[in-house]
């Protein structure tokens, strides 16, 4: 089986995050990039398909050089090669572009599996599975926690606001997780070393077949108006409990008339 | 006045809340045209009535809903290109985010997403970085398509006496690749539901073990309120992942939020800081919520949580 797991380099979202004045675009440089949380998932889910299943786990990543870090530590828990597309015309891509531009690479290097977290810490629009999935043209496989491959048919549950759906589809397919579907494995210092031998291709956009005007700050199809810090929020009241704590919790939910 | 597609959101025919705020949202931008998808129209049409809605497309067939998603892009790709409505509005659900995502790549459109305002000229406002930024953003391409985050508007009833029209749309096969062969409702019982909640009570790490959340439970419920958790409180299993706030979890906005034994790291933080009132029980007097808080009480939550709630339910 051949699974090709997405994985997107993020801003710690433990250090302070910050946009660029001049192109309103994530200050990469201004905090510590770690692999997406959701993708970590992702790539344990594609790990644990592949030892039942057989097969070859690829990582593909879209993003500045920074990324590699990315790539490696995906590769250190055990994937066997990598895809890194780059290219300065990529900068600044949203959603709807960054979905194509996957999606041609997609189309070149061919997947049974496409696996993916459900949403990226920072953007979080939730948005590039399905975009994904309606760009290949295959099932879209969403919200899982959990997943089980048999043969060429795909069973998974689910996640929805009342519950889950029991859904059913045939591969190939895209499949985004959700966190709690697995324990993502920690790269043991073997995989480590073994990671830095593992191949890692260079994709630029001509490569992919991806047209740049359709893709980064060229090709968006959204526009950031302006953006600020957030204004502080009005200093609130607190109390040292002295036995009357709830009490005056309760007096002051009265007079916002809570209750 | 131009249309504005509504993207109704229901359960089996029950209306959620988001939808009238996105019918009201929707008046003062155009003419509200909610798009109905699936069974159990007849038993909702008065409260789309009630809350503006001059027209409802109902596509009825259980077809649509019988497979993840992409049929409700499909129709309501059909509706962009039959009714050339001014923008669409789909609630910024995990759901919603999807079928925008879907229909964008249909109509090759822009798309905003976890939208908390709207301006004219659909400039929609966001609140980014766990609430560090806030943002204003607009579609540069085609209609634009913009996800409003549940509890950013309040609902205002204002009656009409919609006109239906029924449609329907054959589906490709593509959109027929993931079947939905069940659907498994889980018991939520009486409180209202996480993300939709005008009050949320949370509990963290402070509260120490599962078999204390019942006093978050008991705070909640004397407010009426949805519970949720922080996810040192899920991931020790002391409440269910569903219903953890944050990061990686749900994004809560509710018109008050209490947290109860939560710190307050960003994890925590990225779910809930566009509350509007936001009020936090914690015995150390250094953890970061009371940086955000309107309102907050150092001590034992034991003590504090337990009289706060016997206080509200006396005033009652």
């Amino acid at each position: 089986m051949n699974i090709v797991v997405c994985v997107k380099q993020v801003p710690d979202t433990a250090t302070e995050r910050k946009l660029k004045s001049d192109d309103s675009t994530l200050d990469r440089e201004a905090a510590d990039g770690v692999i997406n949380e959701l993708d970590e998932y992702a790539v344990e889910e594609a790990l644990t398909i592949k030892e039942a299943h057989g097969g070859e786990v690829t990582v593909l990543t879209m993003g500045p050089d920074k990324a590699a870090d990315s790539i490696r530590k995906a590769l250190a828990m055990g994937a066997d090669k990598a895809v890194h597309v780059s290219d300065e015309s990529l900068h600044g891509s949203d959603s709807l572009s960054t979905s194509y531009a996957l999606a041609q690479v997609l189309k070149k290097i061919g997947f049974d599996l496409v696996i993916l977290g459900s949403e990226s810490t920072d953007a979080r629009t939730g948005m590039v599975p399905a975009m994904l999935s309606e760009r290949l043209g295959v099932p879209q496989v969403s919200l899982a926690n959990k997943v089980e491959i048999d043969g060429s048919s795909i069973k998974a549950q689910r996640l929805t606001d009342y519950g889950f759906d029991r859904v059913e589809a045939s591969l190939p397919a895209v499949v985004s997780v959700v966190e709690k579907i697995n324990e993502p494995r920690y790269p043991s210092f073997k995989g480590i070393m073994a990671a830095k031998k593992k191949p890692v291709e260079k994709f630029g956009v001509a490569d992919a077949e991806i047209d740049a005007a359709l893709v980064g700050l060229a090709g968006a199809s959204t526009e950031v108006v302006d953006f600020a810090d957030a204004p502080p929020r009005e200093k609130g009241q607190i109390v040292k409990d002295e036995g009357d704590g709830g009490t005056k919790a309760a007096d002051f939910l009265a007079s916002k008339k809570f209750i | 006045m131009s249309e504005i597609l509504v993207l109704v959101d229901h359960v089996d025919g029950e209306v959620k809340k988001v939808t009238l705020e996105l019918l009201t949202l929707a008046r003062k931008h155009g003419e509200a045209a909610a798009v109905w998808i699936g069974p159990g129209y007849e038993g909702a049409k008065d409260k789309l009535a009630e809350y503006g809605a001059a027209k409802v497309y109902v596509a009825a067939d259980e077809e649509l809903t019988s497979y993840v998603v992409a049929p409700k892009a499909e129709l309501l790709a059909q509706l962009v290109a039959d009714k050339s409505p001014a923008a669409v509005l789909v609630p910024a659900t995990a759901e919603g985010k999807e079928v925008a995502g879907r229909l964008a790549v249909k109509i090759e459109s822009g798309v905003l997403t976890d939208v908390v305002g709207l301006a004219d000229g659909f400039v929609g406002e966001h609140s980014i970085f766990g609430g560090a930024i806030v943002s204003h953003a607009k579609v540069s391409k085609g209609t634009p398509i913009v996800a409003v985050r549940p509890n950013s508007t309040a609902p205002e009833a204002s009656p009409s006496t919609p006109a239906e029209e029924q449609v329907s749309v054959s589906l490709s096969d593509a959109a027929k690749g993931a079947r939905v062969v069940e659907k498994v409702v889980q018991e939520k019982g009486e409180r209202p539901e996480l993300t939709e909640a005008a009050i949320v009570v949370s509990g963290g790490r402070g509260v120490g073990g599962a078999e204390n959340f019942k006093l978050i439970e008991e705070l909640a419920d004397s407010l009426g309120a949805a519970v949720g958790a922080s996810r040192a409180a899920t991931d020790a299993g002391w409440y269910p992942h569903s219903f953890q706030v944050g990061q990686t979890g749900k994004t809560v906005s509710p018109q008050l939020y209490v947290a109860v034994g939560i710190s307050g790291a960003i994890q925590h933080r990225a779910g809930m800081q566009t509350s509007k009132t936001i009020v936090a029980i914690n015995k150390d007097s250094e953890a970061p919520i009371f940086e955000l808080v309107d309102y907050g009480v150092v001590g034992d939550l034991f003590q504090v949580a337990p009289q706060l709630t016997e206080e509200i339910t006396k005033r009652k």
